[in-house]
């Protein structure tokens, strides 16, 4: 393998990985503080997509408010998700709730191919992007560039409200401790509808970037997506952000390597992800950078 | 004596139970057989996903991978060496498995055993995880499954499927009654009551009770001697086995089988069934997987177009997911989980006993 | 029967338990008291293998040689005769009164799924006396009456005494009480101390017993020992604990 094509699998797999990081927070930001499986977030992100495709074809915006626009949309629904299909369900035993994600899930799908239809869409995007650059004698395409940059604005701002204001330390104290949190005064309520606002926010941003970069669209493009970053987060250690970005790049780039080095293997590459997620399971089920919880009989 | 009582009351449901598909094998026609064989399946494998998840509380969301395993085996083990080199036209199959045949039931059997293989083997090392993480780690195993099916070419005839599996159909009787011959119901009926026997005499053993314990209460259980690794794996095995029989009869039910066929929507509409029917309830599984299977197609005409006469509706794919996805989560959000427990027993004006 | 060997018990930086020892014959009943949060219940899990101690060794001997314990499963210890209740009751809430009690049965049973499922004579044969057994339980207790309520249903008071017959279905020789008196009225405080009196001779039982209710503890423990903030402040026969300076101030604390 040339270093050309060595360095256009990395470019590919940072871009992956950046995609596979934006979603995977979505999950771990909830999944901290509701111990909830959000099964409906990659559903999320598909539709963050098709909005962001309806917005520039049937609006006379510019490119960059209407994914600005499809994205706070975006937010909203997963908004209005939790307060219909978990917030109903709080408190009631575990399998009810994953019960109520995978059926908010599917009728997410269902509703895509419902109104959407089910022929793939091609993503209108804008036409610059689609430049191929030359760096140091590597031709990378402009997309490929664009995508770990945004993702990395988005951490740096996504950080800042964790650490600096008071919904996120807000969001840090209900993801330790539940109950102490919300006998503290917390607007429970309110912070965990603005998780699901960023969580759903980010997954948006990773669909139109997605659109951009894989620029078909269909109603289930969320499903192995959605799939693989939950196992993302799970593997960097769910509840924790810089885990949940350490798995989607781990896997980002472990999924484009695999198929780079071992082209025979192109097939299992939905496999792959599904394996690391049993051997770290099996290894540290805490993930990457998780903690130990000790039982309390 | 009591027990020989409720033994020959057994019998003589069971004997009723044969006749009664004898006889409707003849006298409805092949669309409503076909339907009635679904219903039987789907009681196999609603029950079968009722011991993992109801009875031993082990959310499972892998039984796509097990159904997978057993339809593929029975469709290769019972398929003419002809229909074999048909379908592998892309690639050649092995050579060992074009003239591997079995007897209807060896086969069968066989699917069955080789998913319980398989539950084990993946059992053993995710049964360990708490209930979110084992249901990614077994949905992660079933997609796991489908991938290797996939991409086994030479073995499985990968993304192209296996077309013309024999369907088994009542020939001898038809003939007899000059009546043209559907599938023979007896296959899944009996494979049906046989499960149901099987289930309720496990779960009213101390191995059942056991499971439910677990269930309950792992701590308190395995403080009162209960290993819950052994029992976790011995329902979790005898819960793919018997999905391994559901996707045998499943492939010879349908004459064709391929990996799309093994996703995770499978799953999701036996845990629909289970759900709906209330989990740890056998009674409500086998009602519930009767209603879900003939409600899935008479709700068939809301993908199609509807004519009103004046005003036609467009074809709208999807809507039928649609609306059992609602069904399903007013279901569980309204907490009548039990809806065909309560409604159960209502009509008999007692409680249901497990 | 049992000896616990300067066990300390750490999760993370927080020590639970702090070189603990102590020592059980055969046929004892001991007390564990201590202020709340002392670290008496981790002390029991310790013992039933719920937690493995962080340093130090469990031994145990039903009859002959002291075997360490320490690294067994809670089920391997219920199978070899240490069966416990809990300080927040732990039954099978969705299970019949009768069913909780017949589960204690099961790590006895004698018969593999394949013959239980098949009702072979010799599973048949064994599930009747586990039926007989824990109705005989259950009598004893006086919740026969009961035997078909689901667990959840019954009163507090019925449900502690339900714990206790579903682990004396273990068959254990050694029973650890997790505040089998909490929240019990003088009465049954009094009934129950009886009732121990009573299973430990019938059952030839050993008895190590967490409380707080002092009746009962002086009553029928014949030794005691006494924990604080994870540490061995005392121990000793009922009286000598009674007038001990350090047990006071453990207690009412210092002023």
């Amino acid at each position: 393998m040339s270093t050309q094509e060595f360095l256009q699998h990395l470019a590919n797999g940072t871009s992956l990985g950046s995609l596979y990081a934006l979603i995977a927070i979505g999950y771990t930001l909830v999944y901290g503080i509701l111990r909830l499986i959000n099964f409906a977030h990659g559903d999320i992100f598909m539709l963050g997509a098709y909005i962001a495709y309806y917005g520039i074809i049937f609006t006379p915006l510019p490119w960059w408010l209407v994914f600005i626009l499809a994205s706070v949309v975006t937010g909203l629904v997963g908004l209005v998700l939790e307060r219909l299909a978990y917030k109903p369900l709080r408190g009631s035993p575990r399998i009810t709730i994953l019960i109520s994600a995978i059926g908010a899930s599917f009728l997410l799908q269902n509703l895509g191919i419902l109104v959407f239809g089910g022929r793939p869409k091609a993503f209108p995007s804008p036409e610059f992007m689609n430049k191929v650059i030359n760096i140091g004698g590597v031709s990378i395409g402009l997309v490929s560039i664009i995508i770990p940059f945004v993702t990395l604005i988005l951490l740096m701002i996504l950080t800042f409200i964790i650490q600096k204001t008071r919904t996120g330390m807000a969001m840090r104290a209900l993801s330790k401790d539940y109950e102490a949190a919300s006998l503290m005064g917390i607007d429970i309520n309110g912070v965990i509808s603005f998780t699901f606002f960023i969580g759903s926010f980010l997954a948006a941003v990773g669909g139109i970037l997605w659109g951009i970069k894989y620029p078909q669209l269909i109603p289930i493009m969320g499903i192995m997506p959605g799939l693989k970053c939950f196992i993302a987060a799970v593997i960097g250690g769910i509840g924790n952000i810089t885990g949940a970005v350490l798995g989607g790049f781990i896997l980002g780039l472990g999924e484009i390597m695999l198929i780079a080095f071992l082209p025979n293997l192109t097939g299992y590459r939905d496999a792959f992800a599904f394996i690391l997620l049993i051997i770290i399971l099996l290894i540290k089920p805490t993930g990457l950078m998780g903690e130990k919880i000790a039982e309390k009989v | 004596m009591k027990k020989n009582n409720n033994l020959l009351k057994n019998i003589i449901y069971i004997v009723v139970a044969i006749l009664a598909m004898l006889v409707l094998n003849l006298f409805l026609d092949s669309y409503q057989v076909r339907i009635l064989n679904l219903c039987f399946i789907y009681i196999i494998l609603g029950l079968s996903m009722n011991l993992i998840n109801g009875f031993t509380g082990l959310f499972s969301l892998g039984h796509a991978g097990f159904m997978a395993i057993g339809a593929y085996t029975v469709a290769i083990l019972t398929m003419t060496p002809e229909m074999k080199e048909m379908n592998f036209y892309m690639k050649p199959m092995l050579p060992a498995l074009i003239n591997l045949n079995a007897p209807f039931l060896i086969a069968l059997l066989s699917g069955g055993l080789l998913a319980a293989l398989f539950g084990f083997l993946i059992g053993a090392p995710v049964l360990k995880l708490t209930d979110d993480y084992l249901a990614i780690a077994t949905l992660g195993f079933s997609e796991i499954i489908r991938v290797v099916i996939v991409n086994l070419q030479s073995i499985t005839n990968g993304a192209l499927g296996l077309k013309g599996i024999p369907q088994k159909t009542n020939d001898f009787i038809a003939g007899r009654f000059d009546i043209k011959p559907s599938i023979n119901l007896l296959w899944a009926g009996i494979a049906a009551i046989i499960t149901i026997a099987l289930i309720r005499l496990l779960m009213k053993s101390s191995y059942g009770k056991a499971f439910k314990a677990i269930r309950e209460d792992e701590i308190a259980a395995r403080s009162m001697g209960i290993n819950l690794f052994k029992h976790k794996v011995m329902s979790f095995t005898i819960g793919s086995f018997l999905a391994g029989i559901g996707g045998g009869l499943l492939a010879v039910s349908l004459g064709t089988i391929d990996p799309t066929l093994f996703k995770f929507a499978l799953t999701w509409n036996i845990i629909l069934i289970v759900v709906l029917g209330g989990m740890g309830n056998i009674s409500g599984t086998i009602i519930s997987a009767m209603v879900v299977t003939i409600a899935m197609e008479a709700l068939r005409f809301l993908d199609e177009s509807i004519n009103f006469g004046f005003i036609q509706t467009p074809a709208l794919p999807g809507l039928r997911m649609v609306v059992f996805s609602i069904i399903l989560m007013a279901v569980v959000i309204f907490k009548k989980d039990n809806i065909i427990k309560s409604t159960l027993e209502k009509a008999r004006g007692r409680y249901a006993k497990n | 029967m049992l000896k616990i060997d300067n066990i300390t018990m750490k999760f993370g930086g927080v020590v639970a338990v702090n070189k603990f020892s102590a020592e059980i014959d055969k046929g004892e009943i001991v007390g564990l008291i201590g202020p709340n949060g002392a670290g008496k219940t981790t002390v029991f899990n310790m013992v039933t293998g719920v937690y493995k101690p962080t340093i130090g060794d469990i031994l145990y001997a039903p009859s002959g040689k002291l075997q360490s314990i320490t690294n067994l499963r809670p089920d391997e210890i219920a199978k070899i005769g240490i069966c416990r209740t809990f300080q927040n009751i732990r039954l099978f809430k969705e299970l019949s009164v009768l069913d909780n009690v017949f589960i204690g049965n099961h790590l006895r049973l004698q018969s593999g799924v394949v013959s239980s499922v098949l009702r072979l004579p010799n599973y048949t044969r064994q599930e009747k006396d586990m039926y007989e057994k824990s109705k005989y339980l259950l009598e004893k207790v006086g919740l026969y009456d009961e035997r078909d309520e689901k667990s959840f249903s019954l009163p507090y008071g019925k449900q502690r005494r339900l714990e206790i017959a579903r682990a004396l279905a273990t068959e254990p020789k050694l029973l650890l009480l997790d505040e089998p008196a909490a929240g019990m009225n003088p009465q049954e405080t009094q009934e129950l101390m009886e009732f121990i009196g009573n299973i430990k001779d019938e059952f030839e039982l050993t008895i190590f017993l967490i409380e707080h209710h002092m009746e009962v503890v002086m009553g029928i423990c014949e030794r005691i020992y006494v924990l604080d903030h994870g540490a061995h402040i005392a121990d000793g026969d009922p009286i000598e604990i009674q007038n001990n300076p350090k047990v006071i101030e453990a207690y009412l604390g210092v002023d």
